[in-house]
This record gives structure tokens, C-alpha cells and sequence, in this order.
């Protein structure tokens, strides 16, 4: 697996690019449904390589990551419906809360590891749910119509669901790079060896704990930025974005793309979402084969697709 | 090159469908519940509205019907999902459905947006009614508040002076609530707003109306859950100690579960499966012929209504569905038979109409069955119309 | 005061149905050390089990009976079929393999039950009320569940404390290596707990049939409480989960009950009966953080790290 021409980088390139020349195809054939679909599933990877961060790279198995999507999506609910429209306090809002969430919440939880780190963040993913489900004033439950999209100055048009796909689709490849240089630092390489031994690491003398709770924030406000653009997309928000089952898609979405891989939660994404749309089309029972699928993935296919891609030889 | 290659098939596949110029068929979208305990509503409103198009032949205006059931799961956000996907990708001329008013009020704004008319077959939210009406909006069922409303008038002429009052917390439970305070006289001791739709237990709530010692509690409990309450009612010692007044609880589909502890309690409501007109005996005994063992529940009385109205409006635009204010008129109309009785429409686009008081009976045989007991009131126009800027 | 007895009595019968539930989890994972997710998806068999039998034969008991059975089989063949690879392997692994599993028996339940859920009538001897105390008529059908849940902790304790297999159990769960190490069949053993425990969530399931639901993914809303329970009292601990589910049970019932009328003084009644629930609900996660923080192996733990 060496070399430019290799399965995987053809696998990453040909989608990067199919992404991209998307909204040409759907001019074309007018199927103006995919242009949703898509714009959903880039959203979402946003969130899976968000994740992928702290998961793969740093082995923190966080099962509340779907609450900041919430987190970032209220943000931009509720200030839709105090009237403040603006983009350029909807979202600075949005990433700001994001971060402060991700900083308590990792500062509690990372002081335990294994399953009780599982179970805490689990734990204060459901406390957002319930905090954001009780607000009577914003739908509780039944969750908040947002009349308009955020509004930036002419002419960004978040409405018109062309421009909004490459916003959506330039802040991914812009998440993607930012988490490849991440991972390739000095302080990357601390939360990588943080994941395979903690206690060396410390015994070095680097201080995980901080490391590892930057990494955290970092992973929730990319996660809260998700979390807006998903609000705009839908334009609807409620509660059930950040119950813990969500959380579980997305976990899935990173380990069947690849943990630990730059653009694995991307074809996780791609994968989850579209093998959903058309399996559902063809069967009504397709969580069936999902189910199996992601054990039979746990048990044999480490690596995901991406590491089934890095097996194939080319040539 | 397999993951690229997938996508390509995939995406190529969902665009399979053409995009249609000319009329052809009329395309209507239904969004109900088909899954989970209330499925059996989802079923009734489907069965009515396929009734329907049985009975006109399955043509409207001459043009071959095509109808895409979805659901909804019974969540906001399915609904909302599934709407925008009937809209967007199956590109339906109308949408019909909507048990659950939180459902309707996420999945309006997509449909309004567009241009495509929503007629909702049972949920009739107030925000729909009043400021936010809509041109595109039509209801065949009722406004939440109405059938409460005429409750309330009911148990004052039984001179009931305390009522204690208990639903589920959702925009529709507080219309219902809301609307019986309305028109109620006497005094509201209490109420009781419950978690929907996961809490079925009511023990808690039910030990505090019994605590407070009203003269009568009013209950609105749609579904399955209104099955859960009357047992739980039984449970708990109540009957006949505390009278019940309802609205939506006790239908022909809870009806065969809740069996006993429904007898002598009463219901409002605008539609009963014994209503003496035509239409209405052919829709009962056609749908007791196809479905045996069943009968109609009010929700399938108005898919029935929905079905035979969107008929009227594109008979009457001559299957020019693309003249949206020609199609929005020949609805206003309300050109067509109803089960219920003829009624009009008002400003806003929901029902002026009667209610009647029913009450579940049980003959020799053991079967049981509702019927008409009384008029409560006539020609009733929900409360909100006059904050809808229409007309 | 008759209110409060009755809601005390509605916590405590939530709280035993809890503690069924998370019996069975904290003996998995303290014996075998595996995170089952598809715990909820044996509690909610229970339930189709019972709701199925008791429509065939008749008998809401022998129903009853009949799917405990049922449940108990269907524990073991899953640990034997998929259960045994997980042994060893990384936490993730076993939250990955087994939410797949939760997807595939949801689907798998939808393939043979249909959509619409089922329904668990109560026999009309049971469908009245009982006068516990002067003035308080309780459900007599709860009052049952209580009776059985008490009886089956009874039982529990009796297997684990008086048995030479409650000896292994206790060995295993503080120290597995060793117990593996003096000869015991370790197989036979990691099954039959699991079959223990997949019995026990579907006892849980079939009793709260008749009066919550049978239905699909009912078990996703409930595991979590489980886990939270099992957390909080300390994993591997049955005495711990048993004190926890207690709590858990009188803080969700009474929190429910009372958070609403102290809200409404100072809130609107719409605003109060949103909030009160989602704030009992938090209640109990503030708990396990604070549980977590201060002794975080629980308040039992059952090994001695």
C-alpha cells in the first residue's frame, strides 16, 4: 500500500470529487432530492470527523457526541425564534456554547476511563437531552420550527440549497484538514500515544489530562458547527438530535469508515447514509442486515473501509 | 474504486424517476403512523382513504390516481423528514394525513413553502387556525379546541361545577385542555399535563384527581394510551366514584379493549358511525364488508372526507392542478359529500360543523358499539378564525 | 399523605422492575466484563413472549411462565452464538457488536410480530384494586409486581449467598482469572449467568406488559436506566444494584410527582409539566456523575479495585 495510485487514494479522490461536481449532476437530471440527501450526509460527516478525533485518534469512546449537534442546532434555534437571525451571531453562539459544554463535560469525565468514561459521557449526553426537552418555551419535545435560515451579507443565501451545499461541503474539507494537522503535530502525536498507553505517557512527563481535554473541546465545537448547519439544513430542531441512539450512529459512521483515518468517518458517512436510503427502498427490513453488518465488521474488519480499501492491491 | 463506484449507482438509481411536466396522474402523498401501538389509526385512515378512491373508481377528474403512503413513526422529525421526501423527491401534487398535531405543525413549513396543499385528516393545531393559516392549509377533521369546547358545554348542562383535567403534553393535549376551560362554567381544580408519548402510566396523575375530589374529570388520551387510562381508571377505584367526560379516548379501535370500563362514559365528537345520511351508511357498511371484523373510526371518516375533497378540487380545475388559486377556490367550496353531513368552510379553512355527544353501548350479544346520543351543538366555528388574515 | 404512601408504592414497584432489569447487566459485565447492549432487546422478548403465549393458551400466568422460559433460552443460545467472541476483547467492541444486535432483533421482531406492538390484557382477578391501608386502593396488578420482584430478590440472594453456583458468581466477579484458573467449567458458568440474566430482563418485560407496552425498541429507552443503575451500584454488585434501583425508582417517580407542583409555583402549568420530567430525569444522571466523581466504582463494588 504504497505509492499515489493506490486503491485508496483513487477511492478518496473520486469521491472528493464526486462531491464536488454533486450539484452539476442534480442540475442535469433535476433529481433536486439528492442535493438534500447529500447535503445531509456532508453534514453529518462533519460530526463523524469530529468525532473520529477524540475516538480514533485519541481512543476517548465518547457515546454523547451527538449532544453537541444538538447543543450547536438549539443554538441557532432559539436565537431564530428571539428574532436574531444573523449568522454572525448565531453561529459564533453556537461554538461558543459548544466548547464551554465540551469543556465541562470533558473535564469531569475524563478524569475516568474505559466503560465509565463511556457511561458518564453517556450520562451528561442525557442530561442535554432532558435540559433542551423541558424548555416548554421552544417545543420541548415536539421540538422548534425555525422560520428562516441564518442570514450572512448578500450574496450568501443560505436558502438556496446549491450555495448551501459547497458552505457545507467547503467547512468539511476544511474540518478534514484541520484534524490532519492536528493529528500530525507535536500534540497529535501526544494524544496518539496517550490512546495506546496512557500511563507511559504520563510517566514521560507530558500532562495527558490537559492534552486530551484540548483534543475534547476541540472535537465538541467542530461537532456544534455540525450542529448549526444541520438546524439551517432542516430547519427544524428538537431534542431527539442528541439522544443517545444518535450518538450511537455516528459511532457507527467512524468505525465502519475507519478509525483513526483522516478520511474514514467521510466514507462511514457516505456508506451508513446511503447504504440507509437505498436499502430502505428496496426493503423495509434493511436494519436487519445492519445490525449483523456491524458485528461481523467488529469482528473481522478492523479498520473499516478504509482498511478494507489500504488491503486491496492495485496493479 | 467500489465505495465511488456504489455512490454512482445509487445516486443514479434515486434519479430514475422523471421529472413530470404534464399532468398525467394525480399524486398524493399520506403521512400517518404505520408502526408501534397506534398503527392500527394508521391503518383505519389508510383503509378509508383506499375506501374512497374504490368508490370513485380510483379516478379523480379522469386522471389515474397514485397515492405514497409514509410514516412517520410517530416523531416530529420523521414526519417533517418523510414530507419533505414525498415534496422533493416523489414531487405529490397534494398531502393528506397527520394523525399528530406536533407532527403537522414540524412538517408544515416544507410543504407550504412549496406551494403543495396540505389537508390535514385529523390534527388541526390552533396555530394553524388563527395567524398561522395558509392558503395551501385545509382541514377535513375539526380544530383541536372544538371538540373539547363542545365537552365543556356538555358537562355544563350537566351541571358539573369542579372538573379536574388530565392529558398528554403535547401542542395538541394543551389545545384539548385549553379548549374544554374555555367554554366550561365552572371551576378547573386541576390539571395534569402527562410525558407523551412515553408515559402510559398513570397512576400518579389519577391518585391526584382523586385526592382533589372534583365532581368530574375530563380526559383526552388518542390511541392506544386511552385504552392504557380507562384500565388504569378501573384500576384505581374511580369509576363510579368520579364521573369521566372525554374527547378522542374511546373509538371503534379502543373501543373492543377498553370493553366494559367504557360504558357510560361519554364523548364529543363531530362524527359518529351512525350518522344518518347516505354517503356515511355506504362508507360504514362498505368498509365493515372489506375489512371484517373492523369499523371506522372517526380518523378514517375524515381520510374518507380528504380523499372525496381533493376529488372535488381537481374535477373541478379539470385536473389543471398547476393553477394554484384555481385549485385553492374549488376547495373552498367543499363541493362534495361528507360523511359527517355537507358542512363550510371558514376563513381559515377548517370545518364549520356540528358535534354530537356519543356513548359507548354494549347489546344482548355482548358486542359493543357507539352511537348518537344528542346534538351538543350546531354549526360550530373553531374560536381562532378571526386571527387568520384570510378572506 | 395517602398521595405520598401511593407514590411511594408506585416508586418502589418501578424501582424493583429496575433492579430486574439491572440485575442481570451488572452480573454480565462483573462476571464476564462485557458491555451487553442488547440487554433492552431480551427485556422487550419478555414481553412479546408473554403477550404471544398468554394469547395461545389462554392464561396470563402460563403465558408468563412460558416466555420466561422462552427468554431464558434465547439468553443462552445468543451468548453461545456471538457472546463467546467478545470475551477479552476491547469495551468498544462489545457497545459496537452489540447496538448491532439491538438493530438486528428490533428488525427481527418487526419480520415476525408485525409494526404495530402488542398488547398483554391483565386476567380480571388481577384487574381490580386493593385496599393496602385505609383510604389507599392500589392496583392490585402492581401490588403483584412488587410481590414477585421482592421474591425473585429473595431468590437472588439465596443463589448468590447460600449456593455453591452463587459462590462461583461471587469468585468470578472478583476475581475471574482466578476462578478459571482453580478448573471451573467457565463455559457452562458464563453461560448459565447470562441465561440468568436474560431471564430476568424478560421477567421485567412481561410484567410491565399490561400496563406500560409491548412494543418496538421499548428496551432503548429503558437500558439506559439500567446502566445508570448498574453504574451507581457498583458493577458486579447485585446488593448495589438492588439499592441503586431503588433510588433510581422513588427519584424518578417522586420527581415526577412533586418537581411538577414546585414548579408550578413559580412557573406556568405548561412550562412546570415540560419541565418536571425532564428535570427528575436529570436528577438521576446528576447522581451517577456525582457518584461517578466521588467513588467511581460504585457505591458496592464487587471487585476490589
Amino acid at each position: 500500500m504504497s505509492g499515489w495510485l493506490s486503491t485508496r487514494n483513487i477511492a478518496t479522490v473520486t469521491l472528493l470529487l464526486a462531491l464536488v461536481l454533486l450539484p452539476v449532476y442534480v442540475e442535469l437530471t433535476g433529481s433536486r432530492f439528492l442535493l438534500t440527501l447529500f447535503t445531509r450526509i456532508v453534514i453529518l460527516a462533519m460530526a463523524a470527523v469530529s468525532l473520529n478525533l477524540i475516538l480514533g485518534y485519541g481512543g476517548m469512546m465518547s457515546f454523547g457526541h451527538a449532544a453537541y449537534l444538538g447543543i450547536g442546532g438549539y443554538a441557532v434555534g432559539i436565537l431564530a425564534f428571539e428574532g436574531v437571525y444573523s449568522g454572525f451571531v448565531q453561529w459564533p453562539v453556537a461554538l461558543l456554547v459548544s466548547a464551554l459544554f465540551a469543556l465541562l463535560i470533558g473535564a469531569l469525565s475524563l478524569r475516568t476511563r474505559g466503560v465509565y468514561f463511556i457511561m458518564i459521557t453517556l450520562a451528561f449526553a442525557q442530561m442535554t437531552y432532558y435540559i433542551v426537552a423541558g424548555l416548554a418555551r421552544y417545543g420541548g419535545d415536539d421540538g422548534l420550527t425555525i422560520q428562516d435560515r441564518s442570514k450572512f451579507f448578500a450574496p450568501v443565501n443560505l436558502s438556496n440549497k446549491t450555495q448551501f451545499y459547497y458552505i457545507c461541503l467547503t467547512l468539511l474539507f476544511a474540518s478534514i484538514y484541520l484534524v490532519w494537522r492536528i493529528v500530525n503535530s507535536r500534540f497529535g502525536m501526544m494524544i496518539q500515544g496517550a490512546r495506546s498507553n496512557d500511563t507511559r505517557m504520563r510517566a514521560i512527563g507530558f500532562p495527558t489530562y490537559r492534552y486530551k481535554l484540548t483534543c475534547f473541546v476541540i472535537a465538541g465545537t467542530l461537532c456544534g458547527l455540525a450542529g448549526a448547519l444541520l438546524a439551517n439544513h432542516t430547519d427544524f430542531v428538537s431534542p431527539a438530535m442528541m439522544y443517545w441512539t444518535r450518538s450511537g450512529d455516528l459511532i457507527i459512521m467512524v468505525v465502519l469508515g475507519g478509525m483513526g483515518s483522516i478520511f474514514g468517518p467521510l466514507f462511514g458517512a457516505v456508506a451508513l447514509l446511503i447504504l440507509e436510503e437505498v436499502l430502505s427502498g428496496i426493503t423495509e427490513y434493511w436494519q436487519i442486515i445492519l445490525g449483523p453488518l456491524l458485528l461481523l465488521v467488529v469482528l473481522f474488519g478492523r479498520g473499516g473501509i478504509d482498511g478494507l480499501l489500504g488491503k486491496v492491491r492495485h496493479g | 474504486m467500489r465505495k465511488a463506484l456504489l455512490a454512482a449507482t445509487a445516486a443514479s438509481l434515486l434519479a430514475a424517476a422523471p421529472a413530470a411536466a404534464q399532468q398525467k396522474t394525480v399524486k398524493i402523498g399520506f403521512i400517518s403512523t404505520f408502526s408501534g401501538p397506534v398503527a392500527a389509526i394508521g391503518n383505519d385512515m389508510r383503509n378509508s382513504f383506499e375506501l374512497a378512491l374504490d368508490h370513485m373508481g380510483r379516478k379523480m377528474g379522469g386522471l389515474p390516481v397514485e397515492v405514497i403512503y409514509e410514516d412517520d413513526g410517530f416523531k416530529p422529525e420523521v414526519g417533517k423528514q418523510k414530507t419533505e421526501k414525498l415534496i422533493e423527491s416523489d414531487k405529490v401534487d397534494f398531502i393528506t394525513g397527520y394523525i399528530w398535531s406536533n407532527v403537522l405543525l414540524a412538517s408544515v413549513k416544507p410543504a407550504l413553502d412549496s406551494k403543495t396543499f396540505l389537508i390535514s385528516a385529523n390534527a388541526g393545531p390552533h396555530q394553524l387556525a388563527g395567524e398561522g393559516c395558509s392558503p395551501f392549509f385545509f382541514s377535513t377533521s375539526w380544530q383541536n379546541d372544538q371538540t373539547p369546547q363542545a365537552m365543556g358545554l356538555y358537562m355544563n348542562q350537566k351541571g358539573v361545577k369542579t372538573v379536574f383535567l388530565i392529558g398528554p403534553n403535547y401542542a395538541a393535549g394543551k389545545d384539548m385542555l385549553a379548549g374544554v376551560a374555555s367554554t366550561f362554567k365552572g371551576k378547573v381544580i386541576g390539571q395534569e399535563l402527562t410525558k407523551w408519548p412515553d408515559q402510559l402510566d398513570f397512576s400518579a396523575e389519577l391518585a391526584k384527581a382523586k385526592d382533589a375530589k372534583p365532581d368530574a374529570i375530563f380526559v383526552f388520551y388518542p390511541g392506544a394510551a386511552g385504552a392504557q387510562f380507562l384500565n388504569q381508571y378501573v384500576q384505581s377505584g374511580l369509576k363510579g366514584q368520579i364521573p369521566l367526560y372525554t374527547a378522542f379516548t374511546i373509538d371503534e379501535l379502543t373501543l373492543p379493549r377498553q370493553k366494559d370500563t367504557a360504558l357510560g362514559v361519554p364523548g364529543a365528537q363531530q362524527w359518529v358511525n351512525d350518522l344518518p345520511n347516505e354517503t356515511n351508511k355506504k362508507f360504514v357498511s362498505d368498509y365493515r364488508k372489506k375489512h371484517p371484523g373492523l369499523s371506522p373510526t372517526f380518523y378514517g371518516a375524515q381520510s374518507y372526507d380528504s380523499a372525496n375533497l381533493i376529488a372535488s378540487a381537481v374535477a373541478a380545475t379539470k385536473g389543471n392542478l398547476s393553477d394554484k388559486a384555481a385549485v385553492q377556490k374549488a376547495m373552498e367550496k367543499a363541493d362534495f359529500k361528507s360523511v359527517r353531513g355537507n358542512f363550510k368552510y371558514g376563513n381559515n379553512h377548517f370545518p364549520i360543523q356540528n358535534f354530537y355527544l356519543q356513548e359507548a353501548v354494549k347489546d344482548q350479544e355482548g358486542n359493543f358499539a357507539l352511537k348518537t346520543v344528542a346534538t351538543i351543538v350546531e354549526n360550530d366555528q373553531d374560536r381562532f378564525h378571526d386571527k387568520c388574515p384570510m378572506k | 399523605m395517602t398521595l405520598f404512601i401511593e407514590q411511594c408504592l408506585n416508586g418502589l414497584q418501578f424501582g424493583l422492575l429496575l433492579f430486574l432489569l439491572a440485575a442481570g447487566l451488572t452480573l454480565v459485565f462483573g462476571i464476564m466484563d462485557l458491555v451487553n447492549l442488547a440487554h433492552g432487546s431480551l427485556y422487550m422478548l419478555g414481553a412479546y413472549f408473554a403477550a404471544t403465549f398468554a394469547a395461545w393458551t389462554g392464561s396470563f400466568v402460563l403465558g408468563a411462565v412460558l416466555a420466561l422460559g422462552a427468554t431464558l433460552l434465547v439468553g443462552m443460545a445468543i451468548e453461545i452464538i456471538a457472546m463467546r467472541r467478545l470475551y477479552g476483547r476491547d469495551h468498544l467492541d462489545h457497545v459496537l457488536a452489540t447496538f448491532g444486535l439491538i438493530l438486528f432483533f428490533d428488525e427481527l421482531v418487526r419480520l415476525i410480530w408485525g409494526p404495530s406492538g402488542m398488547s398483554l390484557p391483565l386476567p380480571s382477578w388481577l384487574n381490580t384494586s386493593v385496599r393496602v391501608l385505609p383510604g389507599i386502593d392500589y392496583s392490585a396488578y402492581k401490588l403483584s409486581i412488587i410481590i414477585v420482584s421482592l421474591a425473585v430478590v429473595v431468590f437472588l440472594y439465596f443463589l448468590v449467598m447460600r449456593t455453591r453456583i452463587g459462590m462461583l458468581i461471587r469468585a468470578g466477579a472478583s476475581n475471574r482469572e482466578m476462578v478459571g484458573a482453580l478448573g471451573v467449567n467457565i463455559k457452562l458458568l458464563f453461560t448459565l449467568v447470562f441465561g440468568l440474566g436474560a431471564a430476568l430482563a424478560g421477567l421485567a418485560g412481561l410484567m410491565q406488559a399490561p400496563i406500560l407496552t409491548v412494543q418496538i425498541g421499548m428496551g432503548e429507552n429503558i437500558l439506559i436506566l439500567a446502566f445508570v443503575i448498574t453504574v451507581i451500584g457498583g458493577i458486579g454488585s447485585i446488593r448495589g444494584a438492588f439499592v441503586a434501583a431503588i433510588l433510581v425508582g422513588l427519584i424518578d417517580t417522586l420527581g415526577r410527582a412533586y418537581f411538577t407542583d414546585l414548579l408550578r409555583l413559580v412557573f406556568t402549568k405548561e412550562t412546570a409539566a415540560t419541565a418536571a420530567p425532564a428535570l427528575s430525569s436529570m436528577l438521576i444522571y446528576l447522581l451517577m456523575a456525582i457518584v461517578l466523581v466521588i467513588k467511581p466504582e460504585g457505591l458496592f463494588s464487587a471487585s476490589g479495585k
